[in-house]
């Protein structure tokens, strides 16, 4: 099995119709100042290539940025920090997404019921919490549907601290679309972790596919 | 297209084979169980009658010797207590007199070992090839009611009714025999799947959704070889009958990605689930409550959404169901209409509890309850209604009837006065549920306490369950909302 960049996870994601939010790539620390520019601050870098799964336990992303010496600093370090063993790699940049509300959404292959997508609470607490529900892929929308209604935190997806209810049917876009992509044989699994739920809207600031 | 499996369940004439004279012997017992039970096909014994083989009948019966001796085409089920090493001779010898299912009792097969896989593969090579059904091996046997067929190894014989049972443990099937014969909800027929080697859980359902006997499946599952087969019959089945399922077991999902956190949470039991609501099966988390949920199935008209009104003739009980409404996903405590609430204080004492449940302190009268029950239950707002504290008047009228006094001082009267009500509460029960086509719930601890409480008898002689306690009574109401708006959502 390999691991997609998250770039080449995120195109392949938002191409099936998961929210991503706003991203580009840059290859040095000076294109990455101009692509956080052009789409605003605050915004992350990360470190990214094909074989980095696993960017924050290394401490290859640089959260809220507020201007471009911020981005060119961040940049210029993440690009030192890569070693020989990650190949070909690149700078991330997107927006930082802020919000109280994380979910975690993927695909998986279960030995017994074939591709499964998955929902649940996400964020620092979500394998304690193990709020998380199930559907077989392909999903239809009543399936995504029922599959958001399963979840046992529904005050979360309420309104919530100030901010307006999840929107249900984008939120079901991005499950319905994890199961169409469970027709591609080579994707082993996808994950979305997190989801984060910004005034409302789900939207994806992580992806995560690995390949058969 | 279902495989028809008529000729198991409703078989012209059965044949049993590994008959001897020791009444311990599956064989015997079967013979027994066939003989006892109504059958009216034609019953034969194939098997040997004592060591010596001096006698010749057995439980009265002529014992054959081979089934060779069988009358062409005179049976159409054959149930094999014979051992392993003579049972492919044997049901090539059957096919050729007219068998076309085979239930295959015996042990031995898969479950024992290696060499048991392989005879129990040339089983279902030899049934492909004759074209016979064969169910098991390793199971306990049939029952089919409808026509008073108990071809099984194990008691009880269920009394008749709409569920149809496949189970992947035997036991489970008796158990659920159990349960029917306790609650009189009945079973249309069972079946112990043993090692399933031809014949699959999906497989009898997809049958019992076409049988005209069966409204209900239930069923027990230990483990599936193609999980996502079973989920895709299984979803084309839901629409039209609903099916009840337990799940025993953990298997290992170890196996999967280690680099997905999804894989790290997608434990077996919550895929299942999921697997489970996304066909439309009712989950069940044990055995009893799967078989209150196919009960209430059954013998419930299916409720148009989720609000519930809650009848009760004292406090406590009330609280009880209200907090397991309050707190079921499914269910939703409704919230007294006007015009109810004011066609309520018309009829009621004023110290009812003007609320949700409807609290009637003690103040019913002779004609309150039948009344209300038929009032709630009408209300278009109302979807479904559950009703609590009866058979007090049947406990009272029981001491007093078994009590010193009885029948002088009057007590005669007021205990046929007592029993007199409690039938007509039941019977108002269910005929607010007929009438108005929503689920009215019993329950009663008396189901089990006092089963011959008037009240209890009679919810039973309206061929209804009487749930042992409210909160039984909500979670199997909550298995029929869901399953209902599954449907709905579908429609």
């Amino acid at each position: 099995m390999s691991t997609l960049s998250e770039a080449d996870s995120r195109t392949l994601v938002a191409a099936a119709g998961v929210t991503v939010s706003r991203w580009a790539t840059a290859d040095d620390a000076d294109n990455a100042a101009v692509a956080a520019e052009e789409m605003g601050f605050p915004v992350v870098v990360k470190l990214c290539g094909d074989a980095i799964a696993h960017k924050s336990e290394r401490g290859l992303v640089r959260l809220s940025l507020t201007s471009a010496d911020d981005v060119r600093g961040a940049a210029t370090e993440l690009l030192g920090a890569a070693t020989e063993s990650d190949g070909d790699v690149e700078l991330l940049v997107s927006t930082m997404v802020s919000g109280d509300r994380e979910l975690i959404a993927g695909l998986v292959r279960d030995p017994q019921f074939g591709p499964c997508v998955m929902l649940g609470v996400g964020g620092v607490l979500a394998e304690a919490v193990a709020d998380v529900a199930f559907r077989l892929a392909p999903l239809e929308r009543l399936d995504a549907h029922e599959l958001i209604d399963d979840l046992g935190a529904q005050t979360l997806l309420g309104p919530f601290r100030g901010q307006p209810a999840v929107d249900r049917d984008v939120l079901a876009d991005t499950l319905c679309a994890l199961g169409d992509l469970a027709s591609d044989p080579t994707i082993a699994s996808i994950d979305l972790n997190p989801l984060i739920v910004f005034e409302g809207q789900p939207m994806a600031v992580d992806a995560l596919v690995e390949r058969t | 297209m279902a495989r028809d499996l008529t000729p198991l369940f409703e078989p012209r004439g059965v044949v049993v084979t590994g008959v001897s004279s020791h009444p311990g012997k599956f064989g015997f017992v079967t013979l027994h169980n066939l003989l006892s039970c109504g059958y009216q096909g034609e019953v034969f014994a194939v098997g040997r009658p004592d060591p010596e083989g001096t006698a010749a009948t057995i439980l009265s019966r002529p014992v054959l010797t081979s089934v060779d001796a069988l009358p062409e085409g005179a049976a159409e089920l054959l149930v094999v207590c014979t051992p392993v090493s003579a049972n492919e001779q044997i049901i090539r010898t059957a096919a050729g007199r007219g068998i076309r299912a085979v239930f295959v009792a015996a042990g031995g097969y898969s479950e024992a070992g290696e060499e048991g896989a392989k005879a129990e593969a040339r089983l279902v090579a030899l049934a492909d090839e004759l074209g016979l059904v064969l169910a098991g091996p390793n199971g306990q046997g049939i029952t089919s009611p409808p026509v008073d067929l108990c071809a099984q190894i194990v008691a009880p014989f269920p009394p008749r009714g709409r569920i149809g049972v496949a189970s992947q443990s035997g036991n489970f099937v008796s158990a659920f025999q159990n349960y029917a014969t306790q609650t009189g909800i009945g079973i249309s027929r069972s079946v112990s799947a043993g090692n399933a080697a031809a014949t699959s859980i999906a497989d009898y359902l997809e049958w019992f959704a076409d049988d005209p006997e069966t409204n209900v499946g239930l069923c027990y599952l230990e483990g599936l070889t193609d999980g996502r087969d079973f989920f895709e019959r299984v979803r084309a089945i839901t629409p039209r009958m609903p099916v009840v399922v337990v799940k025993g077991g953990a298997t290992s999902g170890g196996q999967r990605a280690a680099a997905s956190h999804t894989g790290s949470l997608a434990s077996d039991d919550r895929v299942f689930d999921g697997m489970a609501r996304q066909a439309g099966m009712v989950r069940a988390m044990t055995i009893e409550a799967a078989f209150e949920a196919a009960a209430t199935l059954a013998t419930q008209p299916l409720p148009g959404g989720s609000s519930v009104v809650v009848l009760t003739t004292a406090g406590g009980w009330g609280v009880v169901a209200a907090d397991a409404i309050t707190a079921h996903r499914d269910l939703t405590l409704t919230t007294l209409p006007d015009d109810l609430l004011t066609a309520a204080d018309a009829m009621l004492p004023p110290r009812w509890s003007r609320n949700n449940p409807v609290d009637l302190a003690g103040g019913e009268t002779r004609e309150t309850i039948p009344e209300l029950l038929d009032m709630v239950a009408g209300h278009p707002g109302v979807d479904s209604v559950v009703q609590l504290g009866l058979g007090i008047q049947g406990n009272t009228a029981a001491l007093t009837r078994n009590g010193p006094f009885h029948p002088d001082h009057g007590l005669e009267r007021i205990v046929d006065f007592h029993e007199r009500q409690e039938r007509r509460y039941a019977e108002a029960a269910a005929d607010a549920s007929t009438t108005h086509d929503k689920p009215v719930l019993v329950a009663s601890e008396l189901a089990v306490t006092q089963p011959g409480n008037p009240m209890v008898a009679a919810v039973r002689s309206t061929d209804r369950l009487c749930y042992p306690s409210a909160d039984r009574a909500v979670a199997a109401l909550g298995h029929l909302v869901r399953y209902a708006a599954w449907r709905r959502a579908r429609a």
